[in-house]
């Protein structure tokens, strides 16, 4: 029996799929009997049930195809039978975009939409408003009124989605409901309180009053639905970040209030508002930390996940507030779902300790393996904010960190761990060497370019200061002997920096890179012919120059070099190309913290797009005044000349050419009944400025930003006066208007307005420039213009602060990481570099000793004489 | 980073069989995945994520909050964004798998769900609508569904797979009293 069995359900396939191998062309032709009378249901509603398998699956439809099927189809209106009419339905909405001419089915849909059968009604209407546009939506109006405030609740749910969808659309009809749609969320049904909620706030979104007046009456009239509180949660919490009302309003009040809800679902809600709110005090977190405490030990792993996935947000911003939960975090350590177990370890790793790390790191290594790559991604991160709070700790986290990298995983991941041990590396010299011998033994077997790319850089960068930089000469070369072509070329010069730094290596670099000289690839080759040659010159300035502190490429702008050698092959010169005529890139902030909790990995590539002074540079230009200023040195960050609530907000921004200034004022009008014309700022220098131009804004009409500019000479025959102050005024003709039609009179007069003075100030003369080695830099600028002069800060408290006024000052870029003060030292030296007007690197050394306020002894070194006096003198 | 009030909850729900193979699938925001390619290297993606771990019930994949369940040779997912209430979403899934079990008479298997298909999309159909939540209740997702379970002999056929233990020859007449149906 049982055999015979066996045998049957191998025929009939207990396992196989019925719709596996449908064939698109076999399934229309069975639609053709959609046309024979009478009409079979079953067999009509299998083939409707063959097409929207087929559509689900990614079968492409031709539109002829299509709407054949789709005419065929509207015949089996003509059956009763219920299941093949809501398929029917179905088979509609899924060909709306494909087939033409669906508008066909209106009246029918219509008639059931309207009809006695209410099985129909709901989805009927719902398939209605998926085929009409704007001109039928009208015709339908009246039906669609009716059917918000129906008494079947699926027709009213029905018809408030439908809304719902249509007001993207047709969002000036749909507002014709509001009394409707008002009427409806007055309902018994759950759900059809929820969907009018849901339409009435779409609908008035932009208007906070009635937003705020909605809120109102439904937080008191009591709502029956779950998903209606979350919505009304959701609401009000928008409305208290929009208002920035205190903790004092009702609205908060309200959203406390639902912490007692008997829904858990808008318990977690309420709770998950509360911790999201901006500036929370710990007291007003306790209670929604208190509910999201007792979630952790739910049943049910989704609340267990929202609970500890909420409290990693708390501990990012205050972590004493998770502290009474680390008994149940630490419990959900060992939870089945590693989810979990990942957000609580990541969240005690923030609450703990610096004595429990070493016990948490253990826990976290028995089980990472085993967790996906996005939650490795947050313990990584977790981990290198750790490093930085507890940076004792980095041997533990390296050790970690390094057995992390041996174990499988996709790039993200990789580049994640990579980065953090680079971190560690920079903030701990001390780890220096063990961090450089995990990132060696990684990129033994590593099938990312970018990061054996990047790790090899470090070592040439990093390597040749460490006390035997001979054993990382191995682990370079194999990557020249085994890897692709962009890794061999980034060996290479690698290579080279040992061999520029460390005379003893430089016999061993020469041989290995003879051999190099040899590559399959022309980059590899071009390189070690290129560093051969220098090398070999044995002159210390020139491996600067040319090998360790690289400057063309590093430091300019990639799309200011092409315009410029554009430029260049334009107009025919005897001269050659002058490097220092090119814009230089602004040096990139370091980039924010990110959070650390789940986070979207952005999908977007990095590209090198065009920088904020691209973009400036290319307005510049665009305006006939302009011309000839030659390239934009560098772009200030904006300055406000008004306060932020005045009638007229000006803001400026300063750009600054070789022997020029241009002086940007953004201005925005904020009196609707007035329109500017002719708007500029009057500019009065202090010193021997001499303003040549004033670009006037033609229009400001109300809310719509516009600028004006301002052209200065900066003084020729004194190029040590590069500080000016500049009183402003905004002068410009008002002309009254209506505020509703922005319709302005006639006549106007002329008025002005008294703005802030503006400072131009030494760093506006100078651009950041990262020297990676800053030693070097230091060598090849030489002492031809060298001097030193010692000050004392007496109103500084702290090296920090000291640190942190001189870099604002002289707007240079610190190198080696020297802006960071070590705690507890009494001393400290600062390294800047920069690049000043006119194209002179310029090198500042700060030696700084705290007593009794800071001491500064400053070391000015520049390749122009004027520069050094130019830096001590505005220092002083 | 307040989430938009709005009625727009669930992104896309879908069922897989255990190869991963979809079955059933809706995306409902048109920006998430536009193309069928990205759509089923996602459902792969979540689906070796989470098919070994069948009773873990929520994961993280590509900055998403996924809710799922398992049942015999099924894996039914119901995706929201990585703000949205995870409770929320887990209300459709539960809606979604009780509807079906009652419809399917507790067999919630492959073979009965493809035997039942169209059923299948007319639960999803009446559970949510473009993305928003239209019921959460499975009684009122049966009562408006109205549907009637078909083809019971495969269905008797894979009680009889189940229930190795159970009378055979009782099990065989059943699958008789079926097919005379």
């Amino acid at each position: 029996m049982i055999k015979k069995f066996d045998k049957k359900d191998e025929e009939s396939g207990s396992g196989s799929n019925p719709f596996q191998h449908l064939e698109k062309s076999a399934v229309l032709q069975e639609a053709r009997i959609f046309n024979e009378t009478p009409i079979n249901p079953r067999r009509c509603l299998h083939i409707l049930t063959k097409i929207i398998y087929l559509l689900n699956q990614g079968e492409h439809f031709g539109t002829m195809e299509a709407t054949e099927a789709f005419f065929a189809m509207t015949r089996l209106f003509q059956s009763n039978d219920q299941t093949l009419r809501r398929m029917c339905y179905l088979t509609i909405k899924e060909m709306a975009n494909i087939s033409e001419d669906v508008i066909i089915v209106t009246s029918s849909l219509t008639k059931d939409m309207t009809g006695k059968e209410d099985v129909y009604r709901g989805p009927a209407i719902r398939a209605l408003c998926r085929i009409t546009d704007t001109t039928m939506l009208q015709a339908i109006e009246r039906y669609m009124k009716q059917a918000i405030v129906d008494k079947v609740p699926s027709v009213s749910s029905s018809a408030l989605v439908s809304s719902l969808h249509m007001v993207k659309m047709s969002y000036d009809v749909v507002k014709r409901w509001v009394n409707e749609a008002q009427e409806a969320a007055s309902s018994d049904n759950i759900m059809v309180q929820y969907h009018a909620l849901g339409l009435l706030y779409h609908l008035r979104k932009n208007d906070r009053l009635a937003v705020s007046k909605m809120l109102n009456k439904f937080t008191k009239s009591g709502l029956k639905s779950p998903f209606a509180y979350c919505m009304l949660i959701r609401i009000a919490s928008k409305l208290l970040e929009e208002t920035e009302a205190g903790h004092d309003s009702p609205l908060f009040d309200f959203i406390e209030s639902c912490l007692r809800n008997k829904h858990e679902m808008v318990v977690y809600e309420a709770a998950s508002a509360i911790v999201h709110m901006p500036n929370c005090t710990a007291r007003e977190l306790a209670p929604a930390v208190s509910v999201l405490q007792l979630f952790c030990s739910s049943p049910k792993a989704a609340l267990r996940y929202a609970a500890v996935r909420t409290l990693n947000k708390v501990a990012m911003k205050h972590p004493s507030a998770v502290t009474a939960c680390n008994l149940d975090l630490e419990n959900l350590i060992t939870d089945s779902n590693r989810s979990i177990a990942t957000l609580a370890i990541t969240t005690l790793l923030k609450t703990g300790s610096e004595s429990s790390v070493d016990r948490l790191m253990k826990q976290i290594s028995s089980f990472v393996s085993e967790i996906s790559d996005e939650f490795k991604v947050v313990v990584v991160q977790a981990i290198s904010a750790l490093c930085q709070k507890y940076p004792r700790k980095h041997s533990v986290m390296m050790n970690f960190l390094s057995n992390m990298l041996r174990d499988d995983g996709g790039f993200e991941y990789k580049r994640a761990i990579v980065d953090c041990i680079i971190s560690i590396i920079e903030e701990n010299p001390e780890s220096k060497e063990t961090g450089l011998a995990h990132l060696c033994e990684f990129i033994e077997d590593c099938e990312h370019t970018v990061l054996a790319t990047k790790i090899l850089h470090l070592l040439g960068k990093e390597g040749p200061r460490t006390p035997s930089p001979s054993k990382y000469i191995r682990f370079i070369f194999n990557r020249v002997v085994l890897e692709s072509e962009a890794v061999r070329a980034a060996a290479v010069s690698a290579l080279a920096k040992f061999g520029a730094q460390n005379d003893d290596l430089l016999p061993s670099v020469l041989v290995l890179m003879q051999r190099c000289m040899m590559d399959s690839d022309d980059e590899v080759r071009d390189r070690a012919t290129f560093y051969m040659n220098v090398l070999q010159q044995k002159q210390k300035a020139l491996n600067a120059a040319y090998i360790f502190n690289v400057r063309l490429c590093l430091s300019v702008s990639v799309p200011g070099l092409e315009k410029s050698l554009h430029q260049y092959t334009l107009e025919p010169t005897e001269k050659p190309f002058d490097m220092k005529s090119v814009p230089l890139a602004n040096t990139p902030i370091t980039e924010q913290k990110t959070e650390f909790a789940p986070v979207a990995t952005s999908k977007l590539p990095e590209k090198p797009g065009p920088t904020r002074q691209d973009i400036y540079q290319e307005q510049l230009a665009a305006i006939p005044e302009f011309q000839g200023l030659g390239s934009l040195f560098k772009t200030s960050e904006a300055v406000q000349l008004t306060e932020a609530e005045t009638e007229y907000v000006v803001r400026c921004v300063k750009h600054t050419f070789a022997r020029h200034m241009v002086f940007q004022f953004d201005c925005t009008n904020t009196l609707n009944d007035q329109l500017l014309q002719k708007v500029m700022v009057q500019m009065e220098p202090s010193e021997a400025y001499e303003v040549l131009h004033y670009v006037p804004a033609a229009n400001l009409p109300y809310s719509q930003p516009g600028s004006c500019y301002s052209l200065v000479r900066l003084p020729e025959d004194d190029p040590t006066a590069v500080s000016c102050t500049f009183s402003c005024t905004l002068k410009y003709l008002v002309k009254d208007c209506d505020p509703n039609t922005g319709e302005p009179d006639d006549d106007g007069y002329d008025d002005e307005y008294v703005l802030e003075d503006l400072e131009v100030t030494v760093a506006d003369h100078i651009q950041k420039v990262l020297k990676p080695n800053f030693a070097a830099a230091w060598d090849e600028v030489g002492d031809d213009f060298e001097k030193e002069e010692t000050f004392a800060l007496a109103s500084v408290r702290t090296l920090d602060e000291a640190v942190g006024n001189i870099i604002s000052f002289l707007g240079m870029q610190p190198c080696e990481r020297s802006d960071k003060v070590p705690e507890n030292k009494n001393s400290h030296i600062l390294f800047l570099a920069g690049v000043f007007r006119g194209g002179h690197d310029v090198l500042v050394r700060s030696r700084l000793a705290l007593a009794d306020g800071v001491t500064m002894q400053v070391t000015v070194r520049s390749s122009d004489e004027t520069v050094v006096d130019i830096i001590l003198a505005s220092v002083g | 980073s307040t989430l938009e009030p709005s009625l727009y909850t669930v992104k896309a729900v879908f069922i897989l069989d255990n190869d991963g193979n979809r079955l059933l699938s809706k995306y409902y925001d048109k920006e998430l995945y536009p193309s069928m390619k990205e759509q089923k290297n996602f459902e792969k993606n979540v689906f070796n994520k989470t098919h070994k771990a069948d009773t873990d019930e929520i994961a993280f994949v590509e900055g998403m909050t996924i809710v799922y369940k398992c049942s015999i040779d099924l894996f039914f997912y119901v995706v929201g964004s990585s703000q949205e209430n995870e409770l929320m979403l887990m209300a459709v899934l539960n809606c979604l798998f009780e509807s079906l079990g009652q419809i399917l008479r507790k067999n919630v298997e492959r073979r009965c769900l493809l035997d039942n298909l169209d059923g299948v999309f007319l639960v999803v159909d009446e559970i949510i609508d473009g993305g928003v939540i239209l019921e959460s209740d499975p009684q009122q997702v049966i009562q408006k569904v109205n549907y009637r379970v078909r083809h019971l002999q495969s269905q008797a056929v894979s009680t009889v797979w189940m229930n190795t233990d159970s009378d055979m020859s009782t099990i065989l007449e059943d699958t008789d009293d079926y097919r005379k149906l």
